[in-house]
């Protein structure tokens, strides 16, 4: 049977771009296809019933939905090159745990650097920077979370790099110099083919986190 | 089976309340696999519990020849890949993705929407019940057919959703409120009845008396609150 895969996606979506990269990472060809999230076509209602949220990843004609379970599916499904999460059992847990750390602060806080102003954004940055030196941590001397490769935790994290600009310009503060082994760490992922091509353009991002702030009424 | 030469090296920090704690002692108990309880007083948590989860502070936590796993979906998975015998999760990719898919679920829309009605004020109450009562609608969908969630045993998506779903029927029982009837889910009530007739599940339930004094407390102290 023909391996076909379709990618239901927008392309700011930090969590679309994690499975871009997972597909990327296991050379897995498949059909991108950018939705119009304020005129969702048939397909993704069809696909993703329940949140009706991309990105869908349909493998064969059927969908896989949240972007954590698809990029585990992408390395369960292609296991017969460059392994996302390690085969040690604890290490496994510990990647998934970064992973839900990850889904619980970056982007929730991450939004309110743009979204917010005056005690709520100071509260959002504290709480932002905070985050992300938890993972400076964890990641500690490794050239990745994954060790000598890219695993899980790079993949699910550097989406969210794109993005650092439109929060620092928003919220009028810099990560870098708070978060220096967190930036080298991102620039060096953005050295990967796999990364640097699944991730759009941070001026791009930062017009359209404009264009939301209008459209919610921001300034 | 013989995992009983772990019981030194195994610990669950839990609280006798919390559905997640829950979920790992049912997983533990369907593989046979002796552990050593530790009950945790949320108030006043212990040295072991803020240095095995500093970053949460929270239990469940598993402790494993000494080392921590934290969050009850990633120590659900731990369990299953480190005992295989009667497994949680299913074997092949797909199956696993929607099992995964079915866990979120649960604990992103099933259970946020419960807790908003905790801190609900009156007037909200009527749009939660309704907004829970369609999230229900897919999970009763999802089992329809189906013996359990995990097809022919008991697999990873029942153990994440039984105390979830008990947590709804004891408030349910509580309150006087109705969040899920049986004439509306009748497929979630029946596997319901089932687990509850299962004595390695239905152990697991915190001791009934108890449990319900417990929440009608909390309600009692959440109006006192408001005024």
């Amino acid at each position: 049977m023909a391996n076909e895969v379709i990618l239901l996606d927008f392309w700011p979506s930090p969590f679309g771009m994690r499975v871009r990269i997972a597909l990327a990472e296991k050379g897995v060809k498949y059909e991108y296809r950018d939705e119009d999230l304020r005129n969702k076509s048939p397909l993704l209602l069809q696909m993703n019933p329940i949140h009706k949220k991309i990105p869908v990843l349909i493998h064969n004609g059927r969908p896989v939905c949240e972007s954590l379970v698809a990029v585990q599916y992408v390395d369960e499904a292609w296991n017969d090159k460059s392994p996302l999460l390690p085969s040690d059992p604890y290490q496994r847990a510990q990647a998934r745990f970064w992973a839900d750390f990850v889904d619980k602060k970056i982007y929730d806080i991450g939004k309110k650097t743009w979204a917010t102003k005056g005690e709520e954004l100071e509260a959002a940055k504290k709480e932002f920077i905070d985050a992300l030196k938890l993972l400076e941590v964890e990641l500690g001397n490794k050239p990745y979370f994954g060790g000598e490769t890219i695993g899980y935790v790079d993949v699910v994290l550097i989406p969210f790099y794109c993005w650092f600009y439109a929060y620092e310009t928003c919220g009028n503060f810099s990560i870098e110099p708070e978060c220096p082994v967190l930036i080298a760490w991102a620039k060096r992922c953005m050295q990967k083919e796999s990364i640097s091509e699944s991730l759009p353009d941070q001026q791009k991002v930062y017009e359209f986190v404009l264009m939301m702030r209008k459209n919610l009424g921001i300034e | 089976m013989h995992n009983s030469k772990m019981a030194e090296e195994l610990k669950l920090l839990g609280a006798w309340a919390s559905p997640f704690s829950h979920r790992i002692e049912l997983a533990l108990k369907l593989k046979g696999i002796q552990y050593q309880y530790i009950e945790e007083d949320l108030s006043n948590k212990s040295p072991l519990l803020l240095q095995s989860n500093p970053v949460h502070k929270k239990i469940p936590v598993l402790i494993h020849n000494g080392k921590p796993i934290a969050e009850s979906l990633v120590i659900l998975e731990y369990i299953d890949e480190t005992w295989k015998n009667n497994p949680l999760l299913p074997e092949n990719p797909y199956d696993r993705a929607i099992a995964r898919f079915w866990g979120k679920f649960v604990d992103e829309k099933i259970l946020q929407i419960a807790l908003k009605f905790k801190l609900a004020k009156e007037k909200e109450k009527e749009q939660i019940i309704q907004e829970l009562g369609e999230q229900l609608q897919f999970l009763e969908k999802e089992l329809e057919g189906k013996e359990f969630f995990g097809g022919e045993s008991i697999g990873y998506v029942d153990v994440v959703a039984y105390f979830i779903v008990n947590w709804l029927q004891v408030h349910q029982e509580v309150r006087q409120i109705v969040f899920i009837s049986e004439e509306k889910f009748p497929v979630l009530c029946k596997w319901m009845g089932k687990l509850h007739e299962i004595d390695v599940v239905n152990g697991c339930l915190p001791p009934k008396d108890k449990h319900y004094a417990y929440i009608r407390a909390q309600i009692e102290a959440a109006k006192s609150a408001i005024k």
